[in-house]
């Protein structure tokens, strides 16, 4: 900006680089961040909360779909990386307060533990996925038959005629498995051995509905845990450079309010997915 | 953050261009396309929604020319061939699909891409942060990445048009939306995207309105346009993520096959209608607030008299925002939902008939006794009250069950609808445009001209849509491409679908004459005066056009409809604030 710019917006005074042109003082962009991120996140628990709205509906409506489902997540990986985001947060908190202490390297050092917890999160996420993909625990009931060599009238991917690709039968087979055991511990009364095959045969499409959900809601989350990544990347290049300290560290402070969001919506999705009972 | 902002506007602010206005200050491609001046978003906007409102006008000119004999006319065997030649998608299109086509298309264009975004993203933009004495919004950058987004989302618009366009009307109602080989993926695609931009535009309005007043202005001073935009911000924030995250679900059933929607996978179908209109109607009033507002601005500031009952139009505006998200139920009376259901959202709906009519009258006593110029944005505000004075009490048939069940999906919906959004919204964002048109351009265009096509577009508006009510009332379907079989049971049909289609040409014919002279005036225009009507917001405190940073000298604060020290200057031809 020129002086006599500056004479105009500023009555003659200098200001300081970080303070955007718009703004009259820093307070006033402070609390204009602030304000704004708050909106934001109040946009995302909508958007959440959407999807929230939707599984209540599909669960009201069909409960076996999901207690048969929570049978094929690992409850100690959710709980693992349940306890890896609520450490995360801490972390994350204490980087903001060690920027408003002007403690540069503690800033840092918190940025990078916040960073490494979200990787170890999306690791483990990555193991889970991927479990569950190579056992054909994929979303959609066309999908889930076609994989497992079911026959049916929805089935729009699978090409009728074709046998189904060698190996699947027998994770059709564990999955019968898993659900004829979590019956007999509920001391479920079999009448007729075919009949309940059928049973079990519908009951493994079904999963799809669940998977199809499951993958949705964690999915959704871990975009929004690599979109706080990126953020939480950002502001270690910055506070690298020395851009933040008490008088400065708005983009800390909204980047930490985002994440605990982002720590927070996995706080429900864990006992809404896996603590099932 | 700052740094870049800080560059990013140097040159404009450099002293070799400290004499030029935000339009002339930085003539390059460069400059508009990354510019971070909320003027040059607003301006970008502006031409943008034009352009898809051009487009949406062909659509409606399709099916209205379709509409005029009871068979086929111009979608015809030959030309849904070659239709279906033109697609990237088809291989194969009857002339009824090539209708359903036309007037989904017409919908989702004419609501996404230009009634949606015109008021608050076009002339919202440009005007909000003047208004409020700011230097900019408060985050430029996440307004111009408002706009990418926008033109992104038009995109993807543009390649559902290529491959085919979409069947399903604006509404994607599920299951036909998983079900249908039309490219459904990416249109919804696109309005997720321009979902996005809606938020980030309400939430730069909310938050500016909130931290960027100037000192001095308290929330009563602010102009009653910037109250609309306020409680349009709080609607698009509320209920904008709703409709995002439906249309992801929408998107993911059709590519996953997850089955929340779709009733053959154990899904709910009426769930997404829910959710559909939990945004969709407040989302008429993200269209219809803003008008309103520029109807209170320009009412009084062209009457030369204080707007009557301030704090009641400000509230109302709030009260509508507010009581539009507790009303969706009314567009699934036939859906079943519970008759209890229904009472009450038909009695909520009624109440929404208060805040509205508050505004009318206030706006009737504005006028009373006023010195009324009937200048171009007078008139259309004019025809704004009236068009949507019929729309509304209209509307009050709809919102009542009995009625509701008679004419739901005839041609009555549509005229109603139309009154409201092409009266209405259209009409107050030709009343924005005249008004502003000389700060944003620095140019005044033909007055007479513009008062003349007026009369010419309210002529034409009403002939393509009055019959229509008496043909939804005789039990006319809406969307119906062949109405032979329905000739010998409503009356005049033909007759009343040809004046329809003739006033639908008017009405067109008079947006491209508006189109041409205000783009005549840029060339051939007289420079407009700072303010050329007398308002007394500051927006017309500075030059027009403004300078890049909106003002030379600070406005001063004051009430913005006190217009009794301002005088007419001859020699400017314009108005001047009394010594």
């Amino acid at each position: 900006m020129t002086a006599v710019d500056l004479s105009h917006d500023h009555g003659g005074e200098g200001h300081a680089p970080w303070l955007a042109h718009h703004f009259d003082t820093p307070q006033q962009q402070y609390a204009s961040a602030k304000l704004g991120t708050w909106v934001f996140l109040l946009t995302e628990v909508l958007f959440f909360g959407g999807l929230f709205c939707a599984y209540a509906v599909y669960r009201h409506n069909h409960p076996e779909v999901f207690f048969d489902g929570h049978h094929f997540l690992s409850t100690p990986l959710g709980a693992t990386n349940t306890v890896v985001l609520l450490f995360s947060s801490l972390t994350m908190a204490w980087g903001v307060r060690c920027a408003q202490l002007d403690q540069q390297r503690g800033l840092v050092t918190c940025l990078c533990l916040t960073l490494t917890a979200a990787a170890v999160f999306l690791g483990i996420k990555y193991i889970e996925y991927s479990q569950k993909w190579s056992h054909h625990m994929v979303p959609g009931q066309a999908r889930i038959m076609a994989a497992l060599g079911i026959e049916s009238e929805h089935a729009t991917d699978h090409v009728p005629g074709q046998p189904a690709p060698r190996g699947f039968r027998p994770y059709k087979e564990h999955l019968m498995e898993v659900l004829r055991h979590s019956d007999q511990e509920r001391g479920v009364v079999i009448v007729s051995e075919k009949a309940y095959e059928a049973q079990l045969e519908k009951r493994i499409q079904n999963l799809g509905v669940f998977f199809g959900i499951y993958f949705s809601l964690t999915g959704l989350h871990a975009i929004h845990v690599i979109c706080g990544m990126i953020a939480i990347g950002w502001l270690l290049r910055r506070a690298l450079a020395g851009h933040f300290s008490s008088a400065y560290f708005n983009a800390v402070d909204c980047v930490g309010l985002y994440w605990h969001l982002v720590d927070l919506i996995w706080i429900y999705l864990f006992p809404l997915l896996y603590l099932i009972h | 953050m700052a740094t870049a902002v800080t560059d990013a506007i140097g040159p404009e602010a450099s002293p070799a261009t400290a004499g030029g206005n935000y339009l002339t200050c930085d003539r390059s491609v460069r400059s508009w396309v990354f510019t971070l001046d909320h003027k040059r978003v607003g301006i970008m906007f502006l031409v943008t929604v034009v352009i898809c409102l051009g487009l949406g006008a062909l659509f409606a000119l399709l099916i209205r020319t379709e509409l005029t004999t009871p068979g086929p006319t111009i979608m015809t065997e030959t030309t849904a061939k070659l239709a279906a030649a033109l697609s990237l998608g088809d291989t194969r299109m009857t002339p009824q699909q090539m209708y359903n086509r036309a007037f989904t298309l017409h919908g989702a264009i004419m609501i996404f891409l230009f009634v949606l975004p015109a008021i608050p993203s076009a002339l919202g933009n440009f005007v909000l942060p003047l208004q409020l004495g700011a230097k900019d919004v408060a985050f430029p950058r996440l307004n111009l990445f408002s706009y990418h987004l926008f033109v992104i989302g038009t995109l993807f618009f543009v390649v559902t048009l290529l491959m085919g366009g979409i069947d399903t009307g604006w509404t994607f109602y599920a299951p036909y939306s998983v079900e249908t080989r039309t490219a459904v993926t990416t249109a919804v695609a696109g309005a997720f995207l321009l979902g996005f931009g809606s938020i980030f535009t309400g939430l730069n309005f909310l938050v500016t309105t909130h931290t960027l007043r100037r000192q001095g202005m308290t929330w009563f001073k602010m102009p009653l346009f910037v109250w609309s935009l306020y409680a349009t911000a709080v609607i698009q924030l509320l209920a904008t993520p709703v409709l995002a995250i439906t249309l992801l679900l929408l998107a993911v059933e059709r590519v996953f096959g997850v089955g929340i929607f779709d009733p053959a996978l154990g899904g709910d179908p009426v769930l997404f209608q829910h959710f559909f209109w939990f945004y969709s109607h407040p989302a008429v009033y993200i269209m219809i607030l803003p008008a309103m507002g520029i109807v209170s601005e320009v009412i009084s500031i062209h009457s030369r008299k204080h707007i009557f009952g301030y704090r009641f139009i400000a509230y109302s505006s709030v009260a509508i925002a507010l009581l539009g998200f507790l009303v969706w139920g009314h567009h699934m009376v036939v859906s079943g939902q519970s008759p209890l259901a229904g009472m009450i959202f038909s009695l909520l709906t009624f109440s929404v008939a208060i805040p509205s009519a508050i505004k009318v009258f206030n706006w009737l006593a504005t006028m009373y006794k006023g010195s009324i110029a009937l200048t171009t944005p007078m008139c259309y505000s004019l025809i704004f009250i009236f068009l949507f004075g019929l729309g509304g009490l209209t509307g009050l048939f709809l919102g009542a069950l009995a009625t509701d069940v008679h004419v739901h999906d005839t041609a009555f919906v549509v005229a109603h609808f139309h009154y409201q959004m092409a009266g209405g919204v259209l009409m107050a964002f030709l009343s924005g445009l005249h008004h502003w048109w000389p700060k944003m351009t620095g140019r005044m265009y033909n007055d007479k001209l513009g008062r003349y096509t007026a009369l010419w577009i309210l002529i034409g508006f009403n002939l393509t849509y009055f019959p229509q009510f008496i043909l939804g009332s005789h039990g006319m379907p809406r969307r119906y491409f062949d109405y032979t079989k329905l000739l010998d049971h409503i009356p005049h049909l033909t007759l009343y679908q040809v004046i329809s289609t003739i006033g639908g040409y008017m009405f067109v014919s008079g947006l491209v004459m508006v189109a041409v002279y205000l783009i005549a005036s840029l060339r051939h225009g007289r420079p407009a005066p700072a303010n050329p009507w007398g308002g007394a917001s500051m927006e017309w405190q500075t030059s027009s056009p403004p300078p890049p940073h909106n003002f030379d000298t600070p406005p001063q604060v004051g009430d913005p409809y006190d217009f009794s020290n301002l005088v007419y200057d001859e020699e400017l031809q314009g108005y001047v604030r009394a010594r």
